[in-house]
């Protein structure tokens, strides 16, 4: 369920914020890759996806994300990074690799704009 | 009485554990930032605490969005390490000490500070990282002091202010100072400095600001109370909040302290790694 209301915070771009807003919109979510720090719930997973996504409630913006591995639309559905590393961890994907998903880098391209801000 | 020997920064990366337990010190990746420990083992062997407080923000292994205390404490005999979702080898329970986290917790709530105190707690690469890089082996160190975890929110918002982390540092200081017992302290702040891992800005690093941070924390962390939670994001990256820990393990030290070392170092992994030691006079 999302939440109505308020915003308390300032933009900041390329950033979402996760406040109460989003942590309620992405309850189910992040439900979900908080069980993955069990490898049985990985390997459920990895058995039947979609089953799984349906047994945490997840709503259609969620499921499509996860299908497509998209780790921006993930965060636009209330997705919190720290939950989402549990995620990518099934597909053995590291922050760098991560990191390039979002910023339309590969991973080496990523890597050199890590070490260019030294 | 106990006595607070001094304060400790580091990064607690996740690859940092990937890279102690592959033994990489010497590669020419890791080399600049493992180069910054050994001043601190020797520090720590000389000076043996018998305790340590680690604090640490917890990542999504101890504590889920369904409960997420904004301070919580370790209250239990031991403290294990978990499969945080990668699959890694989970390190040996980290012994605790019970008697002086209850100290902690009564001295802490009577200063007016509302604690979680948790009899479980799995502690992740936020407490477990710090560990092995100040006691190696850990927790198979001789050395190893039994632990007190404390664990601040930096996973969701509203995460407490930096004035706040700092006299939540300073009601610690007041709770260890009184603990009854001939002990030395030392206490861990782990995490930072810069970083961002979600959304467009993904990889922002910003040495700048690092820079100021660090400058300012050891003679003038009041400074730092300046900042907003608004700016300390922006200006550390969605990660980056994790500087509150800094400023908890900071208000514990007291007025009298000397800098002993300090290594800054970009990148390690998607995160600028500073690592400082605080001596407070004894």
């Amino acid at each position: 369920m999302d939440q109505p209301g308020y915003d308390y915070h300032i933009d900041i771009p390329g950033t979402t914020l996760f406040d109460g807003k989003m942590a309620m919109k992405g309850y189910a979510l992040n439900k979900m890759c908080y069980s993955f720090n069990q490898q049985i719930n990985r390997e459920a997973f990895l058995a039947d996806e979609e089953g799984y996504m349906a047994r945490f409630g997840l709503n259609d913006e969620q499921k499509e994300a996860i299908r497509k591995r998209d780790v921006l639309g993930l965060i636009d559905a209330g997705g919190n990074i720290y939950y989402l590393a549990k995620f990518a961890g099934i597909f053995k994907l590291s922050v760098q690799d991560v990191g390039g998903l979002q910023t339309g880098k590969t991973t080496e391209e990523f890597q050199q704009y890590l070490a260019s801000q030294a | 009485m106990a006595r607070i020997l001094g304060g400790i920064t580091t990064s607690h990366i996740p690859a940092v554990g990937n890279a102690i337990n592959k033994g990489l010190q010497d590669d020419p990746y890791w080399k600049p930032f493992f180069d910054g420990y050994p001043k601190v083992h020797k520090w720590v062997q000389d000076n043996k605490p018998d305790y340590v407080i680690n604090i640490y923000n917890d990542h999504g292994l101890g504590f889920f969005l369904d409960r997420m205390p904004t301070f919580a404490i370790g209250a239990a005999h031991e403290y294990r390490n978990e499969d945080e979702g990668w699959g890694l080898p989970a390190l040996p329970p980290f012994p605790g000490a019970p008697e002086l986290s209850w100290h902690i917790i009564e001295s802490m709530v009577a200063d007016e500070f509302d604690i979680t105190s948790c009899q479980e707690l799995a502690v992740d690469h936020g407490f477990v990282v710090p560990m092995q890089l100040f006691w190696p082996g850990a927790p198979n160190n001789p050395d190893m002091p039994r632990a007190v975890p404390i664990s601040a929110n930096t996973v969701q918002h509203p995460i407490p202010t930096l004035n706040r982390a700092l006299n939540f540092g300073k009601a610690l200081r007041k709770a260890l100072l009184s603990f009854p017992e001939d002990a030395k302290i030392v206490v861990l702040g782990t995490g930072g400095l810069s970083h961002q891992l979600d959304g467009q800005r993904a990889g922002f690093i910003n040495k700048e600001f690092d820079r100021y941070c660090l400058d300012n924390i050891v003679h003038n962390p009041e400074e730092l109370t300046k900042i907003t939670r608004q700016e300390l994001v922006k200006n550390a990256g969605a990660q980056g909040t994790e500087f509150l820990m800094w400023m908890m393990m900071r208000g514990a030290l007291g007025d009298d302290v000397t800098e002993i070392t300090r290594n800054y170092h970009i990148p390690i992994s998607n995160t600028a790694a500073g690592t400082l030691l605080i001596e407070c006079a004894a």
